[in-house]
Formats: C-alpha cells, structure tokens, sequence
C-alpha cells in the first residue's frame, strides 16, 4: 500500500524558536492517523504546512507519489486535502450555508448547495439548517458545520485540530462513528488532540511530537495512556496531590442568579445558585458557550446583579464592583488570559497593578507607588516560575502557560477568601498545567474558598472536592467527585443535545 | 519583502526618534510641494522653520505670535489625550472651544461695564463650563444610548458655528458695532481683557495656564492611578473593567476634561488675541490640536513640543504665504502631512521591520 | 411667512440632488465597513473628489470626465490611508482623521484659483413626452443622469454583497479576519481594494457638489456632508437600500430648511442651518440605542487592525 500523504524532513523555524525539526511521516489511505504533543510541541505549524497555510523553510511532501507543496490553503483544497479548525473559522453573522460555501473552491448556487448540504448532513449524521446563523449553534453544532463543510468537497485527507474539546462525551461517540464511517469509505484522517483516551480508541497510529521533533511512533491500541503519556512530556508526570480538608462555612453564596448576557451571540444566566465553602474546591464543568464567561463576569463583578443574588461571607454584593470585591477577599481570574486577565501590550509590572493595586496597597492617595508596584511583579515571576527576561515585558510577549502562570500568581498571592477561575490551564503545557493545579490545590488547603470552571472535565475529576454542570446557563446541584463516572456527566451535561443526532 | 515582527518591549529610543523623523520626512515631502508649485524649497522650507525664530526682521512680530498660538493647541491637544488613549475620540474639540469662547464673553460682557478683579476669573469658569458641558453633550449620548462620540462631537461643531452666529447676531452684537456681526470689544473692557502680561512675549494668562495643564497633565498620566486607568481602557478595555474601571465614568471624564480645557482654551483666546466674537472666531484650533496630540504621541512633554512646532508652522506659514505667495492653505497640506508621516513612524515604537528571506516554496 | 414658493414637485426633486453627494459617499463607505475599516476621511476624500472633478471638468468642459477624475481622485487619496492602515497598522480613526484634514488642505491648494469659475453644465435626462407628463415627468424622468447612476450603484452594490461570492468574501473579511485568513482569502488585498471603491465613490459624491448642485467651488464646501455619509450608514444598519431612504431623509431636511430661510421663516437663518446636523444626532442616538441590535448589524471585525501572525 503506497502512503497518500508523506513528510520529508519539514522543518520551520520562527525567531528563537525551531517549530519543527526535521519532521517525517506517512499516512495511507484510509488510516485514522493520530499526531500527538503538548501545546507548544509544533502540531500546528506541521498542519498548517500541510494546509498550505505555512511555508516550509526545508523538508518535502508527496500526496499520491507526487510533489505536494501548496502554496495557499485553495490549493491545498483543491488537491483533496480539507481541515477542521480548533477555533477562527466560521463567522457568526452568516448562515450554515454561506458559511460552508467559503470554505470551498466552486460553491454551487445556493439552492444546490443547501440541497448538497442536507444529503451529506444526512449520510453522516451531521443534523444541520442551512439557514441558521452560525453565531446561534452550539459548539457542537458549530463543528459539524466545519466538518460539513469539509466533506461536501470529497476529501482524500481530512485534518481535525483538537475535535473533541469542545464536545460532551456523548457528542464525541457521534463524531467518532462519522469518522470511522469516513475512514471506511477511504478517507485518511489526520486526528490531532493531546487526549490519549480518544486516540486509544479512534487511532490506528501515532506520530508523537516534542519540542518540534518527532520522539516516536506507536500503535496506540498497544500503549497505554501513561506510557503515550511520557512519551510526549518526555518525564514521568507528577499527579497534584488531592488534599482532604474538612469544609468550613459558606463563603460565596449565589442565590437564584439571573443574568441577561450583553453578548448578541452568548448565554443568559438562569436560577444559579450554589454555596461555596473554605477549604472546597468545586468544580464547574461544561461544553464552553453554555454560560462560563457570563458566570465569571458576575462574580467578578464586572456585571452587577441584584443586591442579594450574589453573598459574600454573609454580606450582599451583588451591587459592587470588582475592587470592592477584591478588598472584601473575593479574586478572580478570567479564561481569556489576553485582553482579560491581562492587558496585551501594558508590561508585565502594569498588569500585576491592574489587579493588585487595592489589596497589595500600591497606590497612596491616587499616586501609584512604582517600586511596590514592581516588587509584587518581581514576587509574582519568582514565585510562580514565570519564564520572562523582566518585569517591562509586554504581557503578549509571554508563552500562553507562562502568562497563565503569572495570572494566576497574581490572584493567589494576593491571598484570597474566595477564588474563582475560568479555564485555568487551557492552552497550557503539561508541566504548567501541573504547576497551576498544585497552587490551586494549596490554596483550598489554606482555607480558601475555590470554584474551577473548566471544560476539561479530568481536570475537574482530579482537583475538585464537588462538581456541577453548567449547561445552557442552568447549573446541576453540585455532587460530591467520588465516585462519579464521567458518564454520569456527560448526561449532566444535557442529553436533550444528543437525542436528536 | 519586509517583514513586521513585533518587539517584546516598546522601543524607548523609538518613542523619542519617531517624531523627530516625521518632521524630516514632512520637510522633505513638503520641499517637493513646494519645488511642484514653483518655489524654492529651500529658501520655502527656511522661512517656515527657521525664520519666525531667528530672522531679526520679521522676528519681534513672530516671537510673541508662537506662544499665543502654541498656547490654545497645547491646551486642546493635553485635553484630547487623556481621551484618545482611552480610545474615546472627543473630535468636536473646535466646537468646544467655540462654546467656551461664548459661554465665558457672554458672562464678561454681562456684568459690562462694572469693573472688578473677579470678573476675569469667573469668566474664566464660565468658559470651561462651556466647553465641558458642550463635551457633556457626545458623553451623555454615547453613556446612554451607545451614539458615536466621533460624529456626535464633529456634528456639534457645525452646530457651535451656527450657534456663534445666532449669537453675533443677536444678543451679543456690540451696540457700538455698526450692525457688524460682532460683539463688544474686549480691550475696551479692562476687567475682561486678557492682555499681554509682559509686552512684546505674547505671554497672557492663557499661557501661564497651559503651563500649569501640562504639569499636571504629566503627574496625572504617569504617576496617577487615573493615567493607568485611561491607558488600560484603550489598549484594553476588558481587562480595564476587569481591574474595576467603569467604562461610562471613563467616557465621562475624558470628554468632560477635554470639552473643559478647549472652552478654557476659547475663552483665553476671545478675550485675549481674538478680542471679540466673530464670525471669524473659530481657526480650526480645534482640529489641529488632533494633530497636535497625535505629533507629541499622547504625552504632555510630547504635545508641549509639539504644539510650538506647530504654532511655527501656522506662523512660518504666514511669513511664505506673504514673501512667496504660495496659497494659505499650503500650511494646512503641511500639518496633514506630518500627522500622515508621525501615524506611519509609530509602527517602529511596536515593530521591528526586517527582510523577509524568499519563502522556500 | 410666504409657503406657496415651496413647491411639493421642486422640492422632491431639489432634495434628490441634495441628497445624491452624501448618498454616493455612504455608499462607498458602506462597502468599506463590510470589509472591516472604519475610513473617517470620508469628508477628506469628497472635497478632493469635489475639486478634481471641477478642475477636470472645466479644463476639458465635458463634466462626465471631471466625474471619472473626481473618481481617480477620490480613489487615489484613499491609497494613502488604505497603505497606512493595512500595510503600516496605524489607527484607522486617527489615520482617517488625517485623511480629512489633509484632505480639506489639499483641496484648497489645488483649487486656490478656481474660485468663482463656472463649470461646464451637466446635463438631465430628457425623453420626450414621458420627461413631459406633469408631476410624474420631473419627478422621475428629468433629473440628471448622476441621480439615475446613483441609484443604479446602489442596486450594484446590493446585489454584490448579497448575491455574489465577492460580496460574500468581503463580509467574511469583515466579520472574522483571522477566520477569512485561515480560510486562504487576502483579507488586505479585500481591504484595499473596499477602501479604494470606498474613495472613489466619496469622490464621486464630492464632484456632483461642486459640478451639479452648487454648482462652483469654494473652500471647505463639503461643510460636513462626509461626516453626515458616516452616520448613514449607521442608520441604515450597514444595508444598501437604507442608505436611500437615509439621504433622502437627510436630503429633504436640508431642502426644507433651505426653503424656510429663503421663504422668511421667523427664525434667524443660523438656527435652521443647524437643523441637519441637530437630525444627524438625533438618528444617530435611535439608531444606536438598541445595543444589541447594533451589534448584530455592524461588521464584527470594525476597526480592528489585523495584522496575519504566521
């Protein structure tokens, strides 16, 4: 069996950075082929060149015997090769229908191609409208507009970026059968994710990436999660030990919380209502899209509710903002790291005063003192192991878990009473995620209050005394961790989603 | 092929450089305007730059004429600062300037002909209440029902020229103006005239304040807690409500100082240079404070120099206006000019520009 | 007060003149917005239009090439800006607030020896009985050729951005930059290419002022016509056929408080004057307030610099 696509030594390299290194590999026709590394390993600059996105510095490619080297992503489609995105690639304001037609080279007319996109929905299980605006999907119906999109143009290659982290387990058995359907009928499937389950169960083979360079291959039925596991960290991973502290008393409560979202294209918050304790981790799971961001933004306090919606240690907040908060001992730390959390272009000193100015006394009589300023920045980097040349870096400048790291350090060493989180490790290498995890865990040891959102639902499993399910802005009563199967959230998660599939 | 690769930190030398290259390169491109309308650009480019300063001929009429033009410019431009880097875009300065100027001769010319120590003060207030107010219009629309503040402010300007001519024409036309379209005389009213303090300087109260301004403009931004505000609201404004940051007391604000400081502006003008309200009032003071603004890169050290420069150029201007006979508006062409060349200069500050090695395809 | 000199005919058809110039500018810009840029030199690129076109036409006497050039103008100064903004990263509103300013300048120093010049007439549609018919005749078969050419702009751009894969990619750029990037479609070249048609329209619009509806030059003519375009095309949600119905509106008014002055309304002519720019805001706040809508309606991406990471 000749291969239908094979990397010749691709190697690409960015200022200071070596993004791949001498990469080889093949795929035959019809393998479900799974590429495997942490965030930062250079699994998207290897796609991105198959995609035509990205030009190789040196290296070749062949897709059926011949010279493949596109020079666009049209030319990359034209030769069969077609790829669902991570995120950045439908727009909300247009259709299904328009949507898919610029994702191909000779969109048929309209009524022919709405007609195109029912059959194919059909035959794989992808339910579809053509009509509907894409800002209105859910996150999984967003995907199979992707998807969709990809098979009308008959794909010899179909490439999927971390498919699956926006899906609930159910959803995920679905996606599964559409690709082995596709794989049947001949498809290659090149399947990118760092989620070793999946890949046992979908995956023929792997290539595993490190650090730019190929550090193995593997039939992944014949490994197990841990060893697949090692092979992409490259060191035997340190579990966070999970504390056992007894609860103390409610110190955030949400009392029948009600949120309009300001967002054309978000969630409304419905009856949320919830105690947190000291010493509780609880975590909040959920497919993203179903309320997370508007949750934090209420209890951060950049929406205000009403008065009593919201209590902390017994005192109504609802109507504060957040510096009131943050004196009152209640820090947050929002998912977007970038444009939230942290101000892109301001340095590194600039953002640890943009939250730490009330409660580490940096300011005195409006006139903000500079060296305290860069004292808790300097305390920040030091403690939380944040790889930066100084405190005047811009915060863009930052890796994704190294900015994570500092976003976070700057909440916890501010020593809170509650501390809430949104995506702590999302984006985040292996060893960072840890890192993280481990402060969060000894935070809550020290007494603190801490609620987790997070999508990554192993995550919640592993650090969180209770968990509860976030879904369509409704959140599930909280249960205790053990004992739970990931199952039994899955159907938490809404199984009114899945039924009609 | 250039390539634009982003620095890790703000360039610091870039930060001084960029402006300095701007003015040469508007030089450059102004000489060849100058060289197509059949000038030469040297001598053109001379008598703009250099002889207002230190030409001893013309030089006792154009040394006083730099503060009292650089004045109202500097002033606008550290008003609109605070404003364009919060990303809120006050452009009605000139309109602000326009109500300030009426808010505070009307009051002046009220307590006509009572002489006292107050009045000048108080129309002083009465003139930034004017513009501020004026200001108060775009933030209140824009706070309340999300209306543009870049056209409500522009819109409003138009509406302060009528407004000025419904004025002139009416309750403060001057009883001893022959019907002309203009109020009382300033300088015939000692209590309301804003004179030269030191003769010959072009020194008046309007100067001694923008001093003032930019002081505390520079403490405010660099030092304040307001300034970090402001500059996180515009590069970031979720992460600026993040940090605790009302967006609507931003908009509030900003426009409010802004608005205050160009009627200020108006109203040291009206009763000082200008001497009266007319129809021929507004100079567009208004407008080239923005460049102003964007010349000294939002910095109130920046916008200092930045507004005698210009100020030379408007009176540079004048001086090849009269000894070349090139068109008036030739300084306008100049000012666009080099706001173009200063926005396209700012990219060093964030970029490095590199070559681009041919893609290996 | 003498209204009988306000003709409902005359007036219907001198508000279509007046409202032809902003009516072209929103247009282009409208086009502009889809793709993602927020161009303030609108009032830049009308007055320059609004010369070029003069001096062409007058120089060669025929009007239909002072409009071309008027184009070439307007499209040639929108360069500036669509090289600034795209290939340098500059501020678009500051970038177009230096559009307008140069704009204004330039204009003025191009035209310093036009003023008082008359320019050649423009002529009017004129199909014999139909233009005769009373009321229907003026009202829809005698105006000037550059009102039936507005119009039929209006319908092009409609049907591009509705119904033609160009239109649907120019959205696209509009509405997810780094989504179209991904996708393999040239989000600068879209931009530059909206911004270019964006000042050749504004051109257009800024010549029918100086060759049709005043028709000489003067200094600073536009007097705000391009800021009014930018708000029309907030008004009419970013949706071609509003645009009409907007100028129209706008159009009207001017006329309105034109006539009042020249009637001797008993309100000094300087309160009238303000009377369009008083509606603008006006439309603006209603048009606005509705928080989400507004944002439903306005391209996603407005105003932001895109600037392809890899």
């Amino acid at each position: 069996m000749t291969a239908l696509l094979s990397l010749l030594g691709l190697t690409k390299a960015y200022p200071g950075v070596i993004a791949n290194d001498d990469v080889s590999f093949e795929i035959g026709p019809g393998e479900i082929h799974a590429l495997l590394g942490e965030n930062g390993a250079g699994k998207s600059t290897l796609v991105k060149m198959i995609y035509g996105l990205v030009k190789p510095d040196s290296g070749t490619m062949m897709l059926h015997g011949a010279p493949f080297a596109p020079p666009e992503p049209r030319a990359a489609r034209a030769s069969g090769v077609a790829m669902v995105f991570q995120h950045f690639s439908l727009f909300d304001a247009l259709t299904v229908a328009e949507n898919i037609a610029l994702g191909m080279e000779n969109a048929p007319e309209t009524a022919d191609l709405t007609q195109r996109i029912i059959e194919v929905s059909g035959k794989y299980g992808l339910t579809i409208d053509p009509f509907r605006m894409v800002g209105d999907l859910s996150a999984g119906e967003r995907q199979r507009v992707e998807i969709v999109r990809c098979l009308l143009q008959n794909p010899k290659m179909l490439i999927m970026d971390e498919p699956t982290s926006v899906l609930t387990p159910q959803e995920v058995e679905v996606l599964f059968k559409t690709l082995r359907l596709l794989s049947d009928e001949g498809t290659s499937i090149l399947y990118i994710s760092h989620k070793l389950d999946e890949i046992k169960a979908l995956c023929e083979h792997a290539t595993i990436l490190r650090r730019g360079k190929v550090v193995g291959t593997c039939v992944p039925k014949d490994e197990t999660a841990k060893s697949m596991a090692e092979m992409m960290v490259g060191e035997t991973l340190r579990t966070p030990k999970k504390h056992y502290t007894r609860h103390g008393a409610a110190l955030l409560e949400l009392h029948n919380l009600w949120l309009q979202s300001k967002d054309p294209f978000g969630t409304s918050l419905k009856e949320i209502t919830f105690n947190l304790h000291e010493g509780e981790v609880l975590g909040v799971g959920g497919v993203a899209g179903n309320g997370q961001d508007e949750l934090l933004l209420a209890i951060s306090g950049e929406e205000l509710t009403p008065p009593h919606a919201i209590q902390l240690k017994g005192e109504d907040i609802g109507q504060l903002g957040p510096n009131p908060r943050r004196e009152r001992g209640l820090l947050t730390a929002p998912e977007e790291r970038l444009g939230h959390a942290a101000a892109p272009d301001m340095s590194l000193s600039e953002n640890a005063f943009l939250t730490g100015a009330m409660r580490q006394n940096l300011t005195s009589n409006g006139m903000i003192k500079t060296a305290a300023t860069l004292a808790f920045a300097r305390d920040i980097i030091e403690k939380f192991d944040v790889r930066t040349p100084g405190t005047e870096n811009t915060a863009r400048s930052l890796s994704g878990g190294n900015l994570q790291k500092f976003v976070i350090g700057r909440e916890i060493l501010q020593k809170p009473d509650v501390f809430v989180v949104n995506q702590p490790t999302w984006g985040v290498d292996a060893a960072a995620a840890a890192d993280i995890r481990s402060a969060i865990l000894d935070l809550a040891t020290n007494g603190a209050a801490v609620l987790v959102i997070s999508q990554d639902l192993d995550e919640l499993m592993e650090i969180s005394d209770n968990i509860a399910i976030l879904s369509e802005g409704t959140l599930s009563a909280p249960r205790p961790t053990q004992g739970i199967t990931i199952e039994q959230i899955g159907l938490m998660m809404g199984g009114t989603e899945v039924e009609h599939v | 092929m250039f390539k634009l690769e982003r620095r890790p930190i703000p360039s610091k030398a870039m930060v001084i450089l960029t402006p300095v290259l701007a003015v040469v390169l508007t030089m450059i491109a102004g000489g060849i305007l100058f060289a197509f309308l059949g000038k030469n650009p040297f001598e053109a480019i001379r008598i703009i730059f250099w002889d207002p300063i230190f030409n001893d001929v013309v030089a006792s009429y154009t040394r006083p004429q730099l503060l009292i033009k650089a004045a109202p410019l500097i002033t606008i431009a550290l008003g609109l600062s605070f404003g364009y880097r919060a990303n809120i875009w006050n452009i009605g300065a000139e309109g602000q300037f326009i109500m300030g100027g009426i808010a505070g001769g009307a009051v002046g010319l009220a307590f006509y002909p009572t002489e006292s120590v107050l009045i000048f003060p108080l129309m002083i207030l009465a003139g930034a209440v004017g513009g501020f107010l004026w200001a108060m219009i775009p933030a209140f629309l824009k706070i309340k029902f999300n209306a543009n503040e870049i056209l409500v402010s522009l819109m409003l300007v138009y509406v302060a020229i009528n407004f000025l001519g419904a004025m002139v024409t009416g309750p403060l036309r001057s009883p001893v103006g022959m019907n002309f379209p203009v109020s009382r005389n300033f300088n015939e009213y000692p209590s309301a005239y804003n004179g030269e303090l030191i003769a010959n300087t072009g020194l008046h109260m309007g100067v001694l304040a923008t001093l003032a301004v930019v002081i505390v403009s520079y403490i405010l931004l660099k030092h304040h807690i307001f300034g970090f505000q402001v500059r996180t609201a515009g590069q970031s404004p979720r992460a600026a409500k993040f940090s605790g940051v009302n967006p609507n007391i931003t908009i509030a604000i900003c426009l409010g100082i802004s608005g205050g400081l160009a009627g200020m502006a108006g109203l040291f003008e009206v009763t000082g240079p200008a001497g009266k309200l007319s129809t021929n009032f507004p100079l567009g003071y208004g407008f080239t404070a923005i460049i102003v603004a964007f010349l000294g890169r939002l910095n109130p050290i920046g916008i200092l120099f930045a507004g005698l420069l210009m100020a030379l150029t408007y009176i540079g201007g004048e001086l090849a206006q009269f000894q070349l006979s090139v068109p008036a508006a030739s300084v306008q062409v100049f000012q666009g000019m080099l706001l173009f060349f200063m926005l396209a200069v700012e990219i060093l500050v964030n970029f490095r520009i590199r070559l681009k090695k041919k893609e290996v395809a | 007060m003498d209204f009988s000199t306000i003709s409902s005919v005359s007036l219907i058809t001198s508000l279509m003149v007046a409202a032809t110039p902003i009516l072209l500018a929103a247009i282009g810009e409208l086009v502009v917005e889809k793709s993602g840029v927020l161009n303030l030199g609108v009032e830049g690129m009308m007055i320059i239009g609004a010369i070029c076109g003069f001096i062409v036409a007058v120089e060669t006497g025929s009007p239909w090439l002072g409009f071309l050039a008027a184009m070439a103008g307007g499209a040639a100064i929108s360069f500036i800006f669509a090289v600034l903004t795209q290939y340098m990263l500059t501020n678009q509103v500051a970038t177009g607030l230096a559009l307008t300013l140069f704009g204004l300048g330039f204009a003025a120093l191009l035209g310093h020896s036009y003023a008082g010049v008359k320019p050649p007439k423009f002529g009017h549609l004129d199909i014999p009985i139909l233009s005769d018919i009373p009321v229907i005749g003026p009202l829809i078969f005698s105006h000037d050729y550059m009102i039936y050419i507005s119009l039929i702009i209006i319908a092009a751009v409609w049907y591009f951005l509705t119904r033609t894969r160009g239109g649907l990619v120019l959205r696209a750029a509009g509405e997810n930059h780094d989504a179209a990037h991904a996708l393999g479609y040239k989000v600068i070249r879209i931009r530059i290419m909206a911004i270019l048609f964006g000042g050749a329209m504004a051109g257009l619009g800024g010549a029918y002022l100086s060759l049709v509806r005043v028709p000489q030059w003067t200094e600073g003519m536009t007097a705000g016509a391009g800021w009014i375009a930018l708000a029309l095309v907030v008004f009419a949600s970013w949706k071609p056929w509003r645009i009409i119905l907007g100028a129209y509106l706008f159009g009207g008014i001017t006329v309105l408080q034109l006539n009042l002055q020249a009637a001797g309304a008993n309100i000094p002519v300087a309160y009238l004057s303000m009377a369009p720019y008083l509606v603008t805001i006006i439309v603006l706040v209603i048009m606005s307030s509705d928080k989400k809508r507004a944002s439903l309606n306005a391209p996603a991406c407005l105003g932001r610099i895109f600037h392809a990471s890899s």
